[in-house]
């Protein structure tokens, strides 16, 4: 299954909506962006903007903070971090594309605290799915979907963002 | 000889074939290493480059993983910067001076090994003036133990040899356009054979060894390189090139005739600057001789990327550890 185009802008507009009211009732003036490497990078970029903020969004890779490399390893061609603004004392929107099992989060986090100390991390995702296996979950999402186990949610991008519903195996 | 980590592999099984695993289990010399993973292991290195300018230096990669220094001859750069580049990925780490060892009240090397098996150490990296020594070592270790060859005689010091390509890729991304020399004690020299190695499989077309006549390897010609004993005439027109240290401590006979006639025919002195390419750089894997196979003049100045490679050094071994670390 595949989101169109404009399906799949729908769900950023919304997010990009919901982080504006959030940043309001919050009072949040100018948060650090960052997103994870390759999806959320995009949408970060994104957000970036249409909120208006100078420069591109930071980015992260967690692949160095991942809990499974005595399980898979890793992977040589590794997109560097870019964090050119320091975490210390600044909130954070932390944006991922899918937030399916929260241990990309997790280590997104441990990265962020590895840059300094931040205010808060909020997280922002395009799409919540089922599956969670960390007490994490996200402050605003475009959309919460049920899908079986052998599914997978993908980005495609950056231009234009396209969401696909495929099967593990492929 | 590179020992790949899936062992169910056929031993006939194509080269080819073994690339795709990308995995090592050792790392002893780079000799027999496909392109694609010297490749591999470059671009990891980019990535980890990125974590000595993050302001908590480390990464949780290697986190429960125990690695062992053992180092049977003195070292000062690889030996630290092997350190760092394990701590860098949080693995434990353990400094064995076998100076003050028990190998020096009896203890045979297989005992020592055994007792640091016994310890359950995942990683051992090794430096021996005897070459061959890593890789006897990989032979009777059990089979969960990686070991990376950080100098073995004047066999191979892989190592280096991969931190220097790494350095010259950031001033020259084709390989396949360059001109490179390597000068002065290649007899000796463990390091100019793994980058005679590393730069004949990333086919460099002009790979030239310079030094005298007696610092020459007979025959060495049939490694792909071009021998030259005029230093002004081999380095004409080079974009890489790399000063040797001579090794006193490896020669058992008089190979040159004193320090000072090998510094005017050999040493790089300021003015041998106007004959290298415009844009060439200047390597030395250390510990430099200063007045003797390069001038102070040429090693601090802008040309040289002497404390370049350092630094590298430390990125290109965090990502040689994690690559034979892996499962």
């Amino acid at each position: 299954m595949k989101y169109s185009k404009e399906q799949t802008q729908e769900l950023l507009l919304k997010i990009e909506n919901s982080l504006k009211n959030y940043l309001l009732k919050n009072n949040i003036q100018k948060p650090i962006i960052i997103g994870v490497h390759t999806g959320g990078a995009w949408i970060a970029d994104w957000l970036q903007k249409r909120l208006d903020y100078e420069g591109k969004a930071a980015t992260l890779n967690i692949s160095f903070y991942r809990d499974d490399f005595s399980k898979v390893g890793v992977n040589p061609r590794v997109e560097p971090t870019e964090m050119p603004v320091s975490v210390d004392d600044e909130h954070i929107i932390l944006v991922d594309d899918v937030l399916f099992t929260g241990r990309t989060t997790r280590a997104a986090i441990n990265e962020i605290f590895d840059f300094g100390r931040p205010l808060s991390v909020t997280l922002v995702v395009l799409v919540e799915r089922n599956g969670n296996e960390l007490p994490i979950s996200a402050d605003i999402c475009g959309e919460r979907l049920e899908l079986d186990n052998n599914k997978n949610i993908k980005l495609l991008g950056p231009e234009p963002m396209i969401l696909e519903v495929i099967d593990k195996d492929n | 000889m590179s020992d790949y980590k899936d062992t169910d592999l056929d031993q006939n099984i194509k080269k080819s074939d073994i690339v795709s695993q990308k995995h090592l289990r050792h790392f002893l010399d780079i000799e027999d290493l496909p392109k694609s993973l010297i490749l591999d292991i470059l671009d990891l290195a980019e990535s980890f480059a990125g974590v000595s300018g993050q302001p908590v230096k480390k990464v949780p990669l290697l986190r429960g993983k125990t690695i062992v220094n053992l180092f049977f001859e003195a070292s000062t750069r690889t030996r630290t910067t092997f350190e760092l580049a394990a701590k860098r990925l949080s693995a434990d780490f353990l400094n064995i001076n076998i100076d003050y060892s028990a190998t020096k009240k009896g203890e045979t090397l297989l005992d020592t090994l055994r007792n640091l098996e016994a310890m359950h150490c995942d990683m051992f990296i090794v430096r021996h003036p005897s070459s061959g020594a890593a890789k006897f070592i990989s032979k009777n270790v059990s089979q969960n133990i990686s070991i990376i060859n950080a100098g073995d005689g004047r066999h191979a010091h892989p190592t280096q040899a991969m931190l220097d390509i790494f350095t010259i890729r950031k001033y020259f991304p084709d390989f396949k356009k360059i001109k490179v020399a390597i000068v002065g004690d290649i007899l000796h020299s463990r390091v100019a054979r793994s980058l005679m190695h590393a730069l004949r499989i990333l086919e460099v077309p002009d790979i030239r060894v310079i030094g005298p006549q007696t610092l020459l390897p007979k025959g060495i010609e049939y490694m792909g390189v071009t021998p030259y004993v005029d230093m002004d005439k081999g380095i004409k027109d080079c974009d890489v090139v790399i000063m040797l240290r001579l090794q006193n401590e490896r020669m058992n006979s008089s190979f040159i005739p004193d320090e000072h006639e090998y510094y005017n025919l050999y040493g790089f002195s300021p003015k041998r600057l106007d004959l290298i390419s415009k844009k060439g750089i200047v390597m030395h894997p250390g510990p430099v001789n200063r007045g003797v196979e390069i001038s102070s003049e040429v090693a601090d100045g802008n040309r040289s990327v002497i404390l370049q490679q350092v630094s590298n050094g430390i990125a290109v071994r965090m990502a040689i550890l994690s690559l034979s670390m892996q499962p």
